[in-house]
């Protein structure tokens, strides 16, 4: 895997046009699989929510879970698609361990919904439309695990392992239309794209959406063609790119990649690419040609899905908000600026801060807790803000706390620290540490007499103006109370007793 | 041979209900027949006599208990190898199954079981229900018992050899494109392919999903109407199952009436190009249909002109799809090509090594036909010659109540004749396969001996959609005019099965 | 001349995934030429406007709600395989890609 030259970006967008193309996989979080009733739980012991139909033994047939096919319906019209009054399921068909029936039962010419189109706000605040070819369903395979071998990577794999428990988890396929005149944005539209899917199917409660477990997944097409050019170059497909950030930067790889061998010359080939996280770069997989005929055909076991306008209309009424309109309504309810709203939107923090005020806490403050703190020990500790186990609850408990005077912002770091060490919720740590502040004057006072005894000319200082000579009794009563004081209130008495 | 044997599955069954006779008894007389004569005829290619027993011992317990059983219960029965089942392997002829004993019941097997039918075992089939003869399973073929020098028909030739040679009282079949009819009219018994949808494919390791169709095989109509209301009914399994209550074929089987009855003659299926034998019986039964008040009327069905092609696009091509999963890795043979072969070479030597030559055929024209630039012109024509097909029966039972034809050109033709040559086996299913596209059910019973070879011949009964009724009443009906003038079932003039022969 | 070259059917078998000797090829191609021959006629019988059918007897909408069933137990999943280790089905290591 040799690692390939790259164009300058800037130079890349000066010659060449983006055009980009995303493929998302959706997994529905229905209670079972696609086809056959086994739990829909593939973290379980491998092999164990199996059955014949999923693990395709020979006599054995599919039967759609009506669950799913609602949920497609539901992505389909957040997406603003057409519902077809009448679509089917097809066989794609090729040999590969994981795909127990040797094909995968999808949709072909018939996807459930069609034609849709989104808007997606990037972080600069420009908005693209983005136009929606299809969404279909399908069906999830198993999990390969290579085993032994030099690297442990497929190569040089000595053996394979197969695990069914995930074949058949229903699928959902949205595919775009090439998206174009994203220019030097387009690598930031696509993750922005795939965040917006990734909001819509959790606010839809179709899908638990947590990307870093596959439930969102991601295919980017990328080609580039000469600016004025009208034919659209030669695309390559890179799988495996599951998570955010992963996106924007291989779709920039490839875009500087094919700049330099179109530059050079050179042309692309059409084939999919890995991404690897590691090395932030792409590399060669399959390559796209004659040999792939999936042989398409109607799927015989099953027969046509045909939604009446009945279930589509009550199905649309039961939507919830689109999440850009509710990005809009927030926007207006909180008084962020606006640089702090974006601030939230592009940390995809915007259901916490909106759970932890309907949990109490002030808009600002909840801001505040997510982006800053929250957001800093994850990024520190490599993790999503959601692996760190606080919730909306906790962090309004937090806030609350400090604005009640309870306890300071260090300690509430403290506490935040504990909270994500498990040892329970604010309140509890609070107290089971003995951190609340002492709001106690009498004990201040005392400390503050302490201190002024040892520094006599503190008062006179202050008394003459110089009001930050205060810092240093402020200094010595909040290490004589162990930090659990109220620094501001401190302040407060040191300057009353100057000036008593 | 045990009287018992001979005696039709309706008697056996009176007999059981008043315990005059033992399941176990009934059973244990088949199991001895089957010792004796599968070396010879091949039938069977797993008996199950151990767990047969058991299920009689149970019936027979039960019912001494006084506990009030099913119809059918004690009644034993074979089941064709391409139904799975958990207390026997399930090979569909083929060397890639060799062994397996599948981890689920079929939905039909759950059916007996739960009628408390005594299984004898699993009958011989051509590798996955591929072929006419028998001759391409990998386990070789069953006998004729009229002549142990002729095929029994082909797929389902183990389930209509064990009851035309009297090994079982009833057997499971299933009918793609005559598997139950073809072998039916070659032994001289009796076939029943029900509406599509009629009888639940869960656990029917499938041929072409859109065709396949299990159904009865029985001696006289009437048994195959006593099965059909066991194995009949909706299944959630299978999605393409139909909901509808079809009624008990064997209460609607005891019409017996033609007067009036309009059966129409397929202009493409009267006999051109038949065994003069075969055709002359024909015409014997339609003159003794309208003897008794039925009215002979001619219908036309010009598009089932094209059907044995339309069947072997559609065929050909939902096998190769079906038989994709048997690929080493979950069931089934494996074959390690090389010390460091990888998982694509074990799979294309494990296919290659499996599958006989007749399958590996099938699947190679089938993934023509689904590839692209093939499709439209093979995949996709077929399916509309497939509509075309269910217009002209459409416009033919609009004249006439049911059809008939010869179930089969030929009678049972020898080992050998054809295997060498695809498509002139593949013309024997003429008649049947326009059964198999529409969907419609058809039976095939026994029609006479053809005069030049004194073996059976059968005459074909299709009715529309969903009135399987029909088949059962006309089916009965000529039954019955057939003994009057013969003085005998057609099956007693039968030679006596011999070991060895 | 047919359209079934050795070539195709080398191809046809790749896809297929059997493993095919240049005797088995030359017999298939000679054997599939008649057979594809004879089976072309379908295209006599259609003319453009004629709908297809998949499904012999016309149903839709039919669903399974989405209620757990009883599953295997791993080792009733695993019973029929040629090989299996931890849990799991074993097969020979994937040459092309993942």
């Amino acid at each position: 895997m040799a690692k390939e030259e790259l164009m300058n970006y800037e130079k890349a967008l000066e010659q060449f046009e983006v055009v980009i193309g995303l493929e998302v996989h959706v997994e529905l979080n229905t209670k079972t699989k696609m086809f056959c009733g086994c739990r829909n739980d593939f973290g379980d012991e491998p092999n164990t929510n199996v059955c014949p139909v999923c693990i395709g033994l020979p006599g054995s047939l599919p039967a759609v879970n009506r669950q799913a096919v609602e949920n497609s319906i539901a992505i389909g019209l957040a997406l603003g698609c057409s519902i077809a009054s009448s679509c089917r399921f097809a066989r794609k068909q090729y040999f590969y361990p994981d795909l127990a029936k040797n094909f995968q039962t999808s949709q072909y010419d018939e996807p459930i919904a069609f034609e849709g189109s989104i808007d997606i706000e990037v972080p600069s605040g420009n908005v693209f439309t983005v136009a929606i070819e299809r969404a279909h369903m399908e069906e999830d395979a198993g999990k390969l695990t290579h085993v032994g071998g030099s690297t442990g990577r497929i190569h040089g794999a000595e053996f394979s392992l197969v695990d069914y428990n995930r074949a058949g988890v229903p699928l959902v396929e949205i595919v775009t239309k090439p998206i174009l005149g994203a220019g030097a944005e387009a690598p930031e539209l696509a993750a922005a794209y795939v965040r917006s899917i990734r909001d819509i199917v959790k606010a839809l409660n179709v899908s638990e959406a947590r990307m870093e477990r596959g439930n969102v997944r991601c295919d980017a097409n990328v080609s580039l063609r000469r600016h004025g050019e009208a034919k659209l170059g030669t695309r390559t497909e890179t799988k495996n790119v599951n998570s955010l950030r992963s996106i924007e930067r291989a779709v920039r790889y490839e875009i500087q990649r094919q700049a330099h061998i179109l530059a050079a010359g050179g042309s692309i080939t059409q084939e999919t690419r890995h991404w690897h996280e590691d090395r932030g770069i792409t590399s060669s997989g399959r390559l796209k040609s004659d040999a792939d005929d999936y042989r398409y055909f109607p799927e015989p076991d099953l027969l046509p899905v045909q939604p009446s306008v009945a279930l589509i209309d009550s199905i649309r009424a039961a939507l919830p908000e689109n999440p850009a309109a509710r990005r809009k309504r927030l926007a207006g309810e909180w008084s962020f600026s606006e640089l702090e709203f974006r601030d939230v939107v592009n940390a995809g923090l915007l259901d916490h801060v909106e759970a932890t005020v309907a949990a109490g806490a002030s808009a600002q403050s909840a801001r505040k807790w997510w982006t800053g703190e929250v957001a800093r020990i994850a990024n520190a500790e490599n993790k999503d803000v959601d692996e760190l186990g606080v919730t909306p609850a906790h962090v309004a408990e937090l806030a609350t706390l400090v604005e009640s005077g309870k306890i300071n912002d260090r300690i509430a770091r403290e506490v935040l620290a504990a909270v994500i060490a498990g040892e329970g919720s604010p309140a509890e740590v609070v107290a089971a540490k003995g951190l609340e502040v002492v709001s106690d004057d009498g004990a201040l006072l005392a400390a503050i007499d302490e201190a002024l005894a040892k520094q006599p000319d503190v008062l006179e200082k202050i008394r003459e103006g110089k009001v930050q000579a205060a810092g240093a009794v402020i200094g010595a009563v909040m290490q004589a109370m162990k930090g659990q004081a109220d620094a501001a209130r401190v302040r407060e008495l040191v300057i009353e007793r100057a000036n008593s | 041979m045990s009287d018992l044997v001979k005696k039709t599955a309706a008697e056996l069954v009176s007999m059981l209900q008043k315990s005059e006779v033992s399941s176990v008894d009934v059973t244990k007389a088949h199991l001895d027949r089957i010792e004796k004569l599968n070396p010879t005829i091949n039938s069977f290619l797993h008996v199950t006599a151990e767990q047969a027993l058991k299920v009689a011992q149970d019936v027979d317990r039960r019912r001494a208990a006084g506990e009030k059983l099913p119809k059918l219960a004690g009644l034993p029965i074979a089941v064709k190898d391409n139904l799975t089942t958990t207390d026997a392997p399930t090979t569909c002829g083929s060397r890639m199954l060799q062994g397996w004993v599948p981890q689920y019941d079929a939905t039909v097997v759950t059916k007996l079981r739960n009628e408390f039918m005594p299984i004898l075992g699993k009958t011989n089939l051509d590798e996955f229900a591929m072929g006419s003869s028998t001759e391409f399973s990998a386990y070789g073929p069953s006998r004729n018992p009229w002549d142990t020098e002729r095929i029994p028909g082909g797929s389902g030739g183990g389930s209509a050899s064990a009851v035309a040679g009297y090994l079982a009282p009833l057997a499971i079949g299933s009918d793609t494109g005559g598997s139950i009819r073809f072998p039916a009219a070659v032994t001289g018994t009796v076939g029943t392919k029900p509406t599509y949808g009629a009888v639940s494919r869960y656990g029917l390791i499938a041929l072409a999903s859109s065709l396949d169709q299990i159904g009865p095989v029985s001696r006289t109509v009437l048994d195959a109407a006593l099965l059909q209301d066991v194995i009949g009914g909706h299944d959630a399994k299978d999605s393409t199952s139909l909901t509808k209550d079809f009624g008990s074929m064997a209460e609607l089987a005891a019409n017996r009436d033609v007067k009036g009855l309009r059966v129409g003659v397929i202009k493409q299926l009267s006999g051109e190009g038949f065994q003069p034998g075969v055709k002359a019986c024909f015409n014997e039964s339609l003159a003794l249909l309208a003897a008794n008040g039925a009215e002979i009327v001619e219908v036309d069905c010009p598009s089932f002109e094209y059907a044995i092609s339309a069947y072997y696009l559609i065929l050909p091509a939902e096998a190769s799809s079906n038989l994709a999963k048997f690929d080493s890795v979950r069931f089934g043979m494996r074959v390690n090509p090389s010390d460091n072969a990888t998982i694509e070479q074990v799979m294309a030597a494990t296919r290659e090594a499996g599958f006989g030559p007749e399958v590996k055929r099938r699947i190679i024209l089938g993934t023509y036909a689904l590839s692209s630039g093939a499709y439209d012109a093979y995949y996709g024509a077929a399916q509309k010659v497939r509509t075309l097909i269910q217009r002209d029966f459409d416009a033919a039972f609009a004249k006439a109540d049911v059809l008939v034809s010869p179930t089969a050109p030929t009678t049972a033709f020898k080992f050998g004749e054809k295997v060498a040559d695809p498509l002139a086996m593949y013309l024997n299913d003429i008649a049947t396969i326009p059964a198999n596209l529409a969907g419609t059910p058809g039976m095939s019973i026994p029609n006479g001996l053809a005069s030049e070879d004194g073996l059976p011949s059968g005459i074909q009964i299709l009715a529309p959609a969903m009135e399987d009724h029909r088949l059962y009443r006309v089916g009965a009906a000529l039954e019955a005019l057939h003994e009057a003038v013969w003085g005998k079932r057609l099956m007693d003039s039968a030679p006596e099965l011999k070991v060895g022969a | 001349m047919s359209e079934i070259t050795p070539e195709l059917v080398r191809h046809l078998a790749s896809l297929a995934r059997i493993q095919v000797t240049d005797s088995e090829v030359d017999r298939l191609s000679e054997q599939l030429s008649v057979i594809v021959d004879a089976v072309a006629e379908v295209n006599k019988a259609v003319s453009g406007d004629v709908p297809a059918t998949s499904h012999p007897i016309p149903l839709s909408n039919v669903y399974r709600e989405d209620e757990v069933l009883p599953s295997l137990t791993q080792e009733q999943a695993l019973s029929g395989a040629a090989d299996s280790a931890q849990g799991r089905f074993k097969v020979n290591a994937i040459l092309d890609e993942e």
